[in-house]
């Protein structure tokens, strides 16, 4: 017990470590803050399943200090997008914008699936147009209540 | 056989078909938005006399081909070779960008291997690459006489790339 009390103390100050690391204790809270939120949206160019937020590449640490950089000087966020966008294209948005050559991206699932309901419909339709209702015959009736009562 | 049954299967093939050439791509090669557009200019110092800069302005008029490595950079030593090799054959000019590197190891590494380029600039903050959008060494890229970029090689330069791609083009540019 001691043991696992001692590796949980050893873990949490190196936890500390860590975070301490990564805060910017010099840095404007606000602008930090500000940073994290658009960062967050962007993808690292170097390993492409993180956000240059997380990102520990060389790329993605020299673009958050280009990032920082802007923003101190009085950068909007749409400017610093527009930044990198014009360096590494739509890629580097984890929500890419709508246009010409997107629409397939963003409007295809719809695409699909009012055209499955419509198909759907349609079958639906046409199978209940191929069941024809018909009256029973009284013979009929007559067959069906024996089966039932035999039951 | 009713021929609307067929309409789920040709979609199935189709949707096969487009999965199967987006498997193919390479997920790293990230299409550049500045093909075709102006090269950024930049003001960088050659590699071995600092005291001497050079700008992508003062290149108008040429065709050359622009070249990011590092000596870090474990696929640049792949291509090194290649560009020795073709920087004999005096087809076009390449400029070196050492991009975050150590200058005295870049100077070394150059005289130990060979030096294919006809000047070496240094860019130790990084900042002219990621104005070319540069995000994995080596990346080269061709630009013409008005200083327009016309293509760009994101990874080595292979024999292939150099004589397919890089050399027409090049050639084309030229005329």
């Amino acid at each position: 017990m001691k043991q696992l009390i001692a590796l949980i103390c050893i873990s949490i100050c190196f936890a500390v470590v860590v975070i301490a690391k990564d805060a910017q204790p010099n840095e404007d809270p606000q602008i930090e803050q500000r940073m994290k939120n658009l960062t967050e949206q962007l993808r690292c160019l170097v390993c492409q399943n993180e956000t240059l937020a997380d990102s520990r590449a060389d790329l993605a640490e020299d673009l958050r200090k280009q990032i920082r950089e802007q923003m101190k000087a009085g950068k909007s966020d749409k400017e610093i997008i527009a930044y990198l966008t014009d360096r590494y294209g739509d890629f580097v948005l984890y929500k890419p914008p709508v246009k010409a050559t997107t629409y397939l991206l963003w409007f295809g699932p719809f695409v699909f699936l009012i055209g499955g309901t419509i198909v759907l419909l349609r079958f639906v339709k046409r199978r209940r147009e191929m069941i024809h209702e018909e009256p029973l015959t009284a013979d009929e009736r007559k067959q069906a209540e024996e089966l039932l009562r035999s039951a | 056989m009713n021929k609307y049954l067929l309409i789920p299967l040709v979609l199935f093939i189709g949707l096969v078909a487009f999965l199967l050439v987006g498997l193919h791509r390479d997920p790293h090669e990230v299409p550049s938005p500045l093909i075709n557009k102006a090269a950024p200019d930049f003001q960088l110092q050659q590699l071995s006399e600092p005291a001497k800069t050079i700008s992508a302005k003062e290149m108008r008029g040429k065709v050359w081909l622009l070249n990011f490595w590092g000596t870090w950079c474990v696929a640049c030593r792949e291509e090194h070779p290649v560009l020795v090799k073709y920087s004999k054959t005096n087809a076009l000019p390449i400029y070196g960008v050492d991009y975050k590197d150590d200058r005295a190891a870049a100077i070394q590494l150059l005289a130990e291997e060979g030096n294919p380029y006809t000047m070496t600039l240094s860019d130790p903050e990084g900042r002219t690459s990621i104005d070319y959008g540069v995000y994995g060494a080596p990346e080269s890229y061709l630009i013409d006489k008005q200083g327009v970029i016309r293509f760009k090689q994101i990874g080595p330069i292979t024999d292939e790339v150099w004589n397919n791609k890089i050399l027409p083009l090049a050639k084309q540019l030229a005329q």
